[in-house]
């Protein structure tokens, strides 16, 4: 073989390597969303249909009106939609300040600081099941998509700031100085000048805790008892009724739930896997 | 550093260094703070936070996992009762709490290998790849890293299903010949994989690997993509093997990438429920539990004990931060905190 045609071969294997990794990754989610227009026909068969011949939307239809556990599908969008806003308006307020703090300021504590940030991650949100549900019951928030917001917070403020931090401090400090000189107050400062440069990095941590937020089942499922306040987590579990599945409503409710997130995903994709890892390795 | 680009500034306009002496006062009158007090006051939000739902329950769950805590308890109708180390020697002694960890472990040490060792392939695979090709790889894995957990398991439980699952009709089109030589059986149809922890486990772990992956490859990318190609060019230009170059250039400089990543691998998977919750209906099959499913058992079916909830819940945390005390030390070591 001449050294040219073994480049070719061995750039066509490399490709093929790539299809392979693409269909396993993509696969199982297109077999959910096709699943979920499938007719009941092409679903309930023990032969292979990769391509639906018959489309539907009956299982999305199904979903939006007669919905699961007494209610549409639509309300547990809501629920959701309302815990990992609020849960983002909160955090990326908290988590600004505590970041401005860290990456502009040198004050006593602050290395500290960042070490407590650091092991309070570590701990598993399961260790917090126990007291948080005996707190939220004890403050009144029992069945309260607020009690969520507030926990919700609590999970993903310490990864965000850590995350944040690596954003602000990547704004060049003379650009703010340049600000003071020129007579603006720090207020107008953060405002005008750190604020506008900050603010992809913000997107970014926002939206992985919006992520965090939407797809949080433990705390959902014993802090709300009323269907009415189940998140879309919870509501999907109640598709596994006793007389067999409805693998097509299930399935529609899933592609409802996951759409939004992979929508943030790739949009923020390139940035969150730097915040990620630079959050961790460089700190 | 900053001081350069004044000095630059004030040798342009005579009258800047007159204004830098003021600028320290200035945004204290503008915020009617005192400048030392400003860092403290932006984390004071952050700290409450931080203190009243992590610290402050963490503590709690201790004090807790040395109590009975029971429906009255909870309730507010009695006290809850100090019962010392009850609570710990009912856990150790139950054979499910064994089961549970032994779960636990194999589950992590199974998947945490597996998916560096998948992803790292992969991102070495990307690295090679052409521009789009590459892009279109990594819009496809990146689809699979967002899919929430709770859908990951209901699409791998779909995959899975005893009558209408893909892979039962898969495994029915090997031939019967190698199907009975690997497996002992040609016939797949009506195979329930979710009713036993062994094959429950095989799920969970097909399932996690395909969703943790890809940030394991997008990370290794990105590390690949910082290495100079000039070592590469000089590896080459000095007759290196492949492997040499790999064992000597790329895994040291990798290093720290992989530590990190294996720490974070080890942390999201000792603790994974939701999938866990779907694949399982629900905390149902108690050979299949691990720690934190034991954990939520106890403490949330009826009649919840959640004394012994929290006990499991300090084993697994205690665990956890065995295994990343390494981990945050070499962060603070290498940190310019």
């Amino acid at each position: 073989m001449t050294p040219i045609a073994r480049k070719r071969l061995g750039k066509v294997a490399l490709n093929a390597a790539g299809v392979l990794v693409f269909i396993f990754a993509v696969f199982p989610v297109y077999w959910m969303v096709s699943t979920s227009f499938k007719t009941n026909d092409q679903i309930f068969t023990t032969e292979f249909i990769p391509f639906p011949t018959e489309l539907t939307l009956d299982h999305l239809h199904r979903v939006l009106t007669e919905g699961v556990a007494g209610n549409s599908i639509w309300l547990y969008m809501r629920n959701s939609a309302i815990v990992a806003l609020g849960t983002v308006v909160i955090g990326a307020v908290f988590a600004l300040l505590a970041a401005t703090a860290i990456a502009r300021f040198a004050f006593k504590g602050r290395s500290s600081f960042l070490v407590l940030l650091l092991i309070v991650q570590m701990i598993p949100a399961e260790a917090l099941l126990i007291p948080l549900f005996l707190n939220v019951k004890r403050l009144g928030l029992y069945d309260q998509l607020l009690g969520l917001i507030v926990i919700n917070v609590g999970l993903t403020l310490p990864f965000g700031i850590w995350m944040l931090r690596t954003f602000v401090a990547a704004v060049p400090k003379s650009l703010e100085e340049a600000a003071w000189i020129d007579g603006a107050s720090r207020f107008t400062t953060f405002r005008k000048v750190l604020f506008p440069l900050v603010a992809p990095g913000l997107v970014a941590t926002s939206i992985f805790s919006f992520i965090t937020a939407w797809n949080e089942l433990i705390f959902a499922l014993i802090l709300m008892s009323d269907s009415s306040g189940y998140t879309m987590p919870v509501a999907l579990q109640f598709f596994f009724g006793q007389r067999g599945t409805d693998w097509g409503a299930i399935m529609a409710g899933s592609t409802m739930m996951t759409i939004p997130v992979v929508v943030f995903f790739l949009l923020v994709q390139r940035r969150m896997v730097t915040g990620l890892v630079a959050g961790a390795v460089k700190g | 550093m900053t001081n350069t680009s004044t000095i630059a500034r004030g040798g342009g306009k005579p009258s800047a260094p007159g204004r830098r002496r003021n600028s320290p006062q200035r945004p204290a009158r503008a915020s009617g703070l005192p400048p030392w007090v400003i860092p403290y006051v932006l984390l004071v939000p952050g700290l409450v936070v931080i203190a009243g739902l992590l610290l402050y329950p963490l503590f709690q769950m201790i004090v807790i996992s040395f109590q009975k805590v029971g429906i009255p308890q909870i309730n507010g109708k009695k006290p809850a009762a100090w019962v010392g180390w009850d609570n710990y020697t009912k856990v150790l002694d139950n054979e499910i709490f064994w089961s549970s960890l032994r779960n636990t472990v194999v589950f992590a040490a199974v998947t945490v290998t597996l998916t560096l060792v998948l992803g790292t392939a992969v991102g070495a695979l990307l690295n090679k790849l052409g521009k789009k090709m590459s892009t279109v790889v990594v819009v496809g894995i990146m689809s699979a890293w967002a899919v929430p957990p709770v859908a990951q398991g209901v699409i791998w439980r779909w995959l899975f299903d005893a009558d209408a699952g893909m892979i039962n009709w898969v495994l029915n089109l090997l031939p019967d010949w190698l199907s009975s030589l690997l497996f002992g059986r040609a016939d797949w149809t009506g195979e329930p994989w979710l009713n036993d922890a062994l094959t429950i486990y095989l799920v969970l772990i097909i399932c996690v690997v395909w969703a943790s992956f890809p940030f394991i490859a997008v990370s290794v990318l990105a590390g690949l993509k910082g290495i100079p190609t000039e070592l590469y060019e000089a590896a080459r230009v000095d007759g290196s093997t492949p492997w040499r170059t790999f064992r000597k250039i790329t895994f040291p400089l990798l290093k720290p990438v992989f530590s990190v990543l294996t720490i974070l691998s080890i942390i999201w998977n000792f603790k994974v429920f939701s999938q866990l919750y779907v694949l399982m209906n629900g905390p149902t099959n108690r050979e299949a539990f691990n720690l934190s499913m034991f954990s939520f058992a106890e403490a949330f079916r009826s009649p919840p004990k959640m004394g012994t909830g929290a006990a499991i819940a300090v084993i697994l945390t205690l665990l956890l931060l065995v295994v990343t005390a390494v981990y945050v030390r070499q962060i603070v070591k290498t940190e310019e905190m």
